[in-house]
């Protein structure tokens, strides 16, 4: 008998999955550097693969990763990242930045991390919503046919609080 | 610790993964997908056959990999496994919870 009841007890132990707090995760893209765009992807897959609602508003520099044109031609920046521990005369020399970049997505491939545009792909399957700045494609003079299809549409940042307005849900801006 | 599935003592880990695969088979997998509310389909059996046949080989688990298994692709995925499809599936198949970020 006390047997089947410590049995019991561990099994209520058992965490039940997809009961986090965290329902839904927005986040801000508003850098167009390698890095910073895969953070955002990284992340919001991340959710989606959690159970975890997620959304990408593109926005000022951001926009480069949905420009059909630009998404694969996205850099690592070598001038004022001290990160790189690189001087920085020597990362604004030509060719430098798209070397560093070539060294980074070399050790992102061999980490399976997917190029930009397949990464897109990935989200847009996997039902994260993507969502590009109103005000910053006007700025740029951009058309929806620069941007990619998996675009789910042109928003205001007073449509984007609006998909904000859910309990649990977080803003992040990257 | 021990947990009791399918009327049988199956060792698992504090999230319910099998920490033993010998110890899994359908009628566990079945009684797993039902806690999970999931119900099997052929579908279903295909992708849990893909995992351990990757596990098997001890290759890791990613969405990516899965948009190229040709088995499934990765809106079907989230669809038949809703709920973070990866970490349900495993859990189904009776294999580790996938470490990777991606």
């Amino acid at each position: 008998m006390s047997e089947t009841s410590v049995k019991e007890k561990s099994e209520t132990k058992v965490k039940e999955m997809s009961k986090t707090k965290v329902k839904k995760m927005l986040f801000i893209l508003s850098k167009g550097t390698i890095e910073n765009a895969y953070a955002a992807f990284v992340m919001a897959n991340g959710a989606r693969m959690e159970g975890i609602e997620s959304e990408i508003f593109f926005t000022f520099f951001g926009l480069e990763a949905i420009q059909k044109k630009k998404l694969e031609h996205l850099h690592v920046a070598t001038v004022g990242n001290p990160a790189l521990h690189m001087p920085t005369m020597l990362g604004g020399l030509p060719g430098v930045e798209a070397l560093a970049t070539k060294m980074m997505k070399k050790e992102m491939e061999k980490l399976d991390m997917p190029p930009i545009g397949e990464f897109i792909e990935i989200l847009s399957d996997s039902g994260c919503k993507l969502w590009g700045c109103k005000l910053a494609i006007d700025m740029f003079h951009l058309e929806r046919t620069d941007l990619i299809d998996e675009l789910d549409g042109i928003l205001t940042i007073g449509d984007f609080y609006g998909r904000a307005n859910e309990e649990g849900t977080h803003l992040l801006f990257i | 610790m021990v947990k009791i599935i399918a009327n049988r003592e199956i060792d698992v880990n504090e999230e319910g993964y099998l920490l033993n695969f010998k110890q899994w088979d359908k009628e566990v997998c079945l009684c797993i997908a039902e806690e999970q509310c999931i119900p099997m389909t052929e579908k279903h059996w295909e992708v849990v056959e893909y995992l351990q046949d990757k596990f098997q080989k001890e290759e890791p688990l990613s969405i990516r990999g899965i948009k190229k298994s040709g088995v499934i692709n990765i809106k079907e995925f989230y669809s038949l496994f809703p709920g973070g499809p990866l970490k349900k599936s495993t859990l189904i198949a009776g294999i580790p919870k996938p470490k990777s970020c991606i």
